[in-house]
């Protein structure tokens, strides 16, 4: 148990003693502790996680939905571009690079889709984010958290409005920020950055009219990956003069 | 005779109670509200989307944008996730001019959400007060980053730049008689510190002012009293931070339960209401701009002593000056990766909140290596308040609904996102 930081190891412990085997993964990055559990004890172990002594989180900070689809893709190889010159003309990778009739069809890859919620105990101070991969990523839905919650209700809502993932017991799964009768999840990554349709008031008919998106696609800077070392040590190059 | 009874009524979205764009379905029982269903959303711009596709540094200028009367602290948090994930710390100077800042920004939000809520319950006064108040701190935005609302100052790695040495003066014009300028720049001799600690030092008597027209206002007080009252536990149950969450009683504050910057070296006392009603939050809010005033008093001694660095010299991160980019290859070549390709955070995933001026703000990164976030989310406080308004209001006269949006201090700019 030697993972984790002085701060976090006695909540850890009391996460894997309470919860046991529903623990799919437990870590610590930048000193904050994530949790991974699996769909089917989603709601009751998070009812745990509020009930119990030594967890006691009693509110929900955040819920928001993360599109895996793309993660770790450059646009720009950068590895050998010393030797050879950077590569040119690079499409249809990230979300603003294509548009609406030419996106990429969407990928049935596992674990696409996550759920990531952010707790907070006030009475113990500590804070836990909780993660969950819905099963399918075709049609993904997970248990809403609304009974152990309450704050859970507009945030699944959003996340349902925007990722498309399905919160099975919310009475009230309406779309939230998108448009009355939007088409499509916005913020997935198979969703084109300039978006599908146009609204404009039209003063012939005299009436607001809908159109495709005319703008073209662009991305002004590349997406790069460099994998430097000189974030693995300690702060590596001084903080003052 | 026939049988209808609940009417229903739309509410906004251009109502000017509805302080933006809220659009309020209201099902009346007479002038009782059965239930209310706010419809967000018509200032959804993506925001979060937008900085997926943009180097890490293009997107501080939309966190100005998000709650747009409490500027500094979204950049706050935006850059405090960041510094996170890269590791870093901004240099001790800076720090203090972020905690500085803050503070400003949260009388900037208090005195417009004091003089907007005034004016939704018939004090026009008050307005006209808080307005003159906060025409003198937009002042000082502009000093220290040339724009008076969406000043993109804070950076990751510190701030753009260091305080002014002068600050700015009024000039005579069309609209401004000689008396006025001369009256209005009475502070602006010296420094901008100096300005704000003469405007800090006289703020404490115009909070004073501001309560002589409310605190003991019968009118006032038959709005506030009573309405809208939440339980500490309901409070926790719906997701309330900041004043709401303090109007009930519960003492939960960012700055000093998980303290960021330099919270931990000023001293200050949490305001905590006892009723959980709308009156409540009013005083929690009014004794919260005292609390600032005196966080920046001892913000700006600690700045006027201590000069220094206000930026990390790490030129991955940060860019060279000038100077440096003029005489020093290296330098221009930091400079040029730094403004075309930006800089790569490493792989992970880090949660930044602040506690803003209406609640915890906060950052959700998670980066893949990339120059550009993979996903960012964005915890807005006003999101979780006004996911509550159906509960608040139910059983309430529909002339309430104008005192719980108010209270609710609701901007739709980080609502909509």
């Amino acid at each position: 148990m030697s993972a984790f930081s002085s701060r976090n190891q006695s909540l850890a412990e009391h996460i894997q003693s309470t919860l046991g085997e529903r623990v799919e993964r437990l870590t610590e990055h930048r000193g904050q502790l994530t949790l991974e559990l699996s769909p089917k004890h989603w709601v009751d172990a998070c009812q745990e996680l509020r009930d119990q002594d030594g967890l006691e989180f009693d509110q929900l900070v955040d819920l928001c939905g993360v599109d895996y689809l793309g993660y770790g893709d450059d646009e720009w190889e950068t590895a050998e571009a010393t030797g050879s010159g950077f590569s040119r003309g690079v499409d249809h990778l990230g979300p603003g690079r294509f548009d609406w009739a030419s996106r990429p069809e969407a990928e049935n890859i596992p674990n696409r889709f996550s759920v990531v919620v952010h707790l907070l105990s006030t009475d113990l101070n500590q804070r836990l984010r909780v993660r969950c991969h819905p099963e399918d990523s075709d049609f993904p839905t997970l248990s809403s958290l609304l009974d152990v919650w309450s704050s859970a209700n507009w945030y699944e809502r959003e996340a349902f409005d925007l990722f498309g993932i399905v919160f099975e017991g919310h009475p009230d799964l309406r779309r939230i920020l998108t448009d009355y009768g939007f088409i499509g999840h916005p913020f997935r990554k198979d969703f084109p950055l300039i978006g599908n349709v146009t609204v404009r008031y039209d003063e012939e008919r005299q009436r607001v009219v809908y159109e495709p998106t005319e703008i073209e696609p662009r991305v002004l800077v590349p997406r790069v990956i460099r994998h430097d070392s000189r974030y693995l040590g300690e702060t590596t190059e001084s903080t003052t003069d | 005779m026939s049988e209808i009874r609940n009417y229903t009524l739309n509410f906004g979205p251009q109502h000017p109670a509805a302080h933006g764009v809220l659009r309020l379905i209201l099902e009346m029982d007479g002038e009782v509200v059965q239930r209310a269903d706010p419809h967000v959303g018509l200032l959804h711009r993506a925001t979060e989307k937008l900085a997926e596709s943009k180097p890490y540094n293009q997107s501080i200028g939309y966190m100005d944008r998000l709650d747009y009367v409490s500027m500094m602290c979204n950049e706050h948090a935006y850059v405090l996730a960041i510094e996170k994930l890269l590791g870093i710390e901004a240099p001790d100077r800076a720090q203090w001019i972020r905690t500085l800042f803050d503070e400003i920004t949260r009388i900037l939000n208090h005195l417009m959400w004091i003089g907007a809520n005034g004016l939704d319950l018939g004090a026009m006064t008050l307005f006209l007060y808080a307005f003159r108040e906060r025409e003198q701190l937009m002042d000082v935005y502009e000093a220290v980053s040339g724009a008076r609302m969406h000043a993109t100052y804070y950076r990751p790695g510190g701030v753009y730049r260091d305080l002014p040495e002068q600050m700015p003066k009024v000039a005579e014009s069309r609209f401004r008689k000689a008396s006025d300028v001369q009256r209005l720049n009475e502070w602006r001799e010296g420094s901008m510190l100096d300005f704000l600690d003469q405007f800090m030092t006289d703020f404490f008597d115009r909070v004073d002012e501001y309560e002589t027209l409310l605190t003991d206002n019968r009118i006032w007080k038959q709005r506030n009293v009573g309405i809208g009252v939440v339980s500490p536990e309901r409070a926790k149950q719906l997701g309330f931070t900041g004043p709401m969450l303090r109007g009930s009683g519960v003492a939960w504050d960012l700055r000093k339960k998980q303290p960021y910057a330099k919270y931990r070296e000023v001293d200050f006392d949490i305001p905590v209401g006892v009723h959980g009603d709308c009156y409540d939050r009013y005083l929690v809010r009014i004794e919260e701009m005292r609390q600032s005033a005196r966080i920046a008093q001892q913000a700006i001694a600690w700045l006027r002593a201590n000069p220094g660095p206000v930026m990390v010299k790490n030129f991955k991160v940060a860019p060279p000056s000038r100077g440096e980019m003029k005489d020093d290859m290296e330098a221009l070549i930091h400079h040029f990766k730094l403004f075309t390709e930006g800089y790569c955070v490493p792989e992970g995933e880090a949660y930044a909140a602040v506690e803003a001026p209406k609640g915890e703000f906060g950052c959700y990164m998670i980066s893949d290596g990339a120059n550009k976030p993979f996903r960012v989310h964005l915890r807005a406080p006003g999101f979780a308040h006004l996911s509550a308004m159906d509960e608040m209001a139910r059983g309430h006269m529909l002339s309430d609904v104008v005192a719980l949006i108010g209270t609710q201090d609701i901007v739709f700019g980080e609502i909509d996102r």
